[in-house]
């Protein structure tokens, strides 16, 4: 079942196109990646299912309802904020149980709730505290529970992990992902880092300058980009131009190559092949970077390491296989 | 980070000191002892006696009691309007922004910054232009005026540390905007409110120059004192009611003062 529907959503401030004809569709119980650089309308979509804000035109679903016109306080999705957003002046546990205390639940059942929702994000016991008491990671499991007590249908996280240091920030991302899986509930997750999106994702959608650039799993997001801007923000993937794919035998106005599909030597059968000068190397542990000028672009390759590495200056040539060269729709 | 030696201040700094803040509190100390003294038509220093008779008298005066009760409806009515209008007025200004927001946050603080003498003549023609005539309630507005900016100053500032994104995050935990209000807003704005409301209260109880251009024929305490000081007899029935408005405006604005200090460290911690 479709959990979020958006038909040609745009949301304007101003003369600013925040989000600009959006058109998606999140499954029920999968795990939905908004992932793009900041200013790009991820948030503000998000934002938009939470009912924060309205859509300047275009319709929204959520499990089959029009969305149009319902205020937040009545849409079963619950967010994650960003800076976490706990009461200053009540209590952990009171916190956790707000949403339950605002529906009318009797105080022992809300407590009961809350305290077990503590204890599902590895917080027993830390009820009788304030938010100002814990750390941030803790305050972080703190609004997961505050959400998930309510038992949404879909949890908005929005950058949630942004403030975490990269350990913890790990951590978190193996729980999320443990829990998501657990509850089987409908996650949409925005995040600027693509590590996070591509590593945590069912499927992904890439965002840029307010538009939904490609949606996919995030093993079709890494391999066959549709645009440059795609190969570009998710990874380091080599952009072939229109000159060099004529150059191999046929006319696209773009193709990506990743670094590790590339080669050194003369390309066998079925190959294909590009000539390079080196520029500069360097040594990453498991492989050696090189990097290569191919008439005038410049092309990256990953060479395992115990390969020898060329000397700069002296031209190369490098294969690849046919399908791992992959035509992009827009330069 | 200031040095020890810093930390001791020389002789004569420390005497000066000492002499400003007599300079600024014996006078009220010589009121407060004019309140006790038994000669009724000069102050004479010393005091030929010390009585209680005055406090008996003043309790007995209807013209006192008359002053008083008007003066505690007046700074009431003042501080609820204000309590009211500041806050929705300091809500607006930190929560949202639009066309002419600091124009209006600077048109909020105006009338304190004013002197007490144009509020007072200009509210005196307004009224005068609308012929509305001067009674309990143009004392209420006149003070309102001046009570709305201290709420306003307290709540904007508590506005502006509280997170935009904890009504949001309330909303979204199913509450709608009373519930909001009620659970999220009022309690980590309640002790501001609080300190504005009884600053509010203070500033009303004691004003005499707006009052004296937006009343009709009522007195209110400040008013009553004053006129009562060229009167020949009974004069220390001033100085005991002097007593009395101090007490009575100084308790909320110690009790003020160590409301919002007691807030900042909570609004600080939630941070």
């Amino acid at each position: 079942m479709t959990a979020i529907l958006f038909e040609n959503v745009s949301r304007h401030f101003g003369s600013v196109r925040a989000v600009d004809g959006v058109d998606l569709a999140v499954t029920e119980g999968e795990f939905f990646a908004m992932l793009g650089p900041s200013g790009s309308g991820k948030t503000t979509c998000l934002r938009l299912v939470a009912g924060f804000e309205q859509p300047t035109s275009g319709h929204i679903e959520i499990f089959g309802e029009t969305a149009e016109g319902v205020p937040p306080y009545r849409r079963n999705v619950n967010t994650v904020f960003q800076d976490y957003a706990l009461f200053p002046h009540l209590s952990i546990l009171d916190n956790v149980a707000y949403g339950l205390m605002v529906k009318g639940m009797g105080k022992a059942e809300r407590r009961r709730a809350a305290e077990d929702a503590l204890a599902m994000v590895a917080l027993p016991g830390y009820g009788a505290r304030k938010p100002g008491q814990l750390s941030g990671g803790q305050r972080q499991r703190v609004a997961l529970a505050r959400a998930l007590v309510n038992r949404p249908r879909v949890l908005l996280l929005d950058e949630p992990l942004g403030a975490l240091d990269l350990k913890l920030r790990e951590q978190m991302q193996e729980e999320l992902k443990t829990l998501q899986k657990t509850l089987g509930l409908t996650f949409i997750f925005v995040t600027h880092d693509q590590s996070e999106a591509l590593s945590m994702a069912d499927r992904v959608a890439v965002f840029h300058e307010g538009k939904v650039r490609q949606v996919g799993t995030p093993e079709e997001i890494y391999r066959r980009p549709k645009t440059r801007f795609v190969a570009d923000f998710v990874g380091s993937s080599n952009v072939l131009s229109r000159a060099q794919c004529r150059q191999l035998g046929f006319d696209a106005p773009a193709a990506s190559l990743r670094p590790e599909s590339i080669l050194l030597g003369t390309p066998a059968d079925g190959q294909l092949g590009l000539t390079g000068v080196p520029i500069a190397a360097s040594f990453l542990g498991p492989i050696n970077r090189l990097t290569l000028d191919c008439g005038g672009e410049r092309i990256v390759a990953s060479l395992p390491a115990g390969t020898p590495v060329p000397a700069a200056g002296e031209p190369v040539t490098l294969a690849f296989d046919r399908q791992d060269l992959h035509v992009m729709e827009e330069a | 980070m200031r040095s020890d030696r810093l930390d001791r201040a020389p002789l004569p700094l420390k005497i000066s000191a000492c002499l400003g803040l007599l300079f600024l509190h014996l006078p009220i100390l010589l009121i407060f002892l004019y309140a006790f003294t038994t000669e009724e038509k000069s102050y004479r220093f010393p005091p030929p006696g010390l009585t209680l008779q005055w406090f008996a008298v003043t309790w007995n005066r209807p013209d006192v009691w008359a002053a008083l009760m008007l003066s505690v409806k007046v700074a009431s009515l003042a501080t609820a309007i204000a309590l009211v209008l500041g806050t929705l007025c300091a809500a607006a200004v930190s929560r949202s922004a639009f066309f002419g927001r600091e124009a209006v946050s600077l048109l909020v603080i105006l009338p304190i910054a004013l002197p007490g003498i144009i509020t007072g003549i200009a509210l005196r023609s307004a009224f005068s232009m609308a012929d509305i005539p001067f009674s309990f309630f143009t004392i209420v507005l006149g003070h309102a005026t001046f009570c709305i900016v201290v709420v306003y100053n307290n709540a904007v500032a508590r506005f502006r540390r509280l997170s935009g994104s904890l009504v949001e995050a309330s909303m979204d935990l199913g509450a709608d905007g009373f519930q909001t209000f009620r659970y999220v807003i009022l309690p980590n704005i309640a002790t501001a409110l609080l300190a504005g409301g009884m600053l509010a209260f203070a500033l009303s109880f004691d004003e005499v120059i707006v009052t004296t251009f937006t009343a009709g024929q009522q007195s209110t305490l400040p008013i009553w004192m004053l006129e009562e000081l060229i009167r020949p007899r009974q004069r220390p029935v001033t100085n005991v009611v002097a007593m009395v408005v101090v007490l009575v405006t100084l308790l909320p604005i110690l009790a003020a003062y160590f409301l919002t200090r007691d807030g900042d460290r909570i609004a600080g911690a939630g941070k």
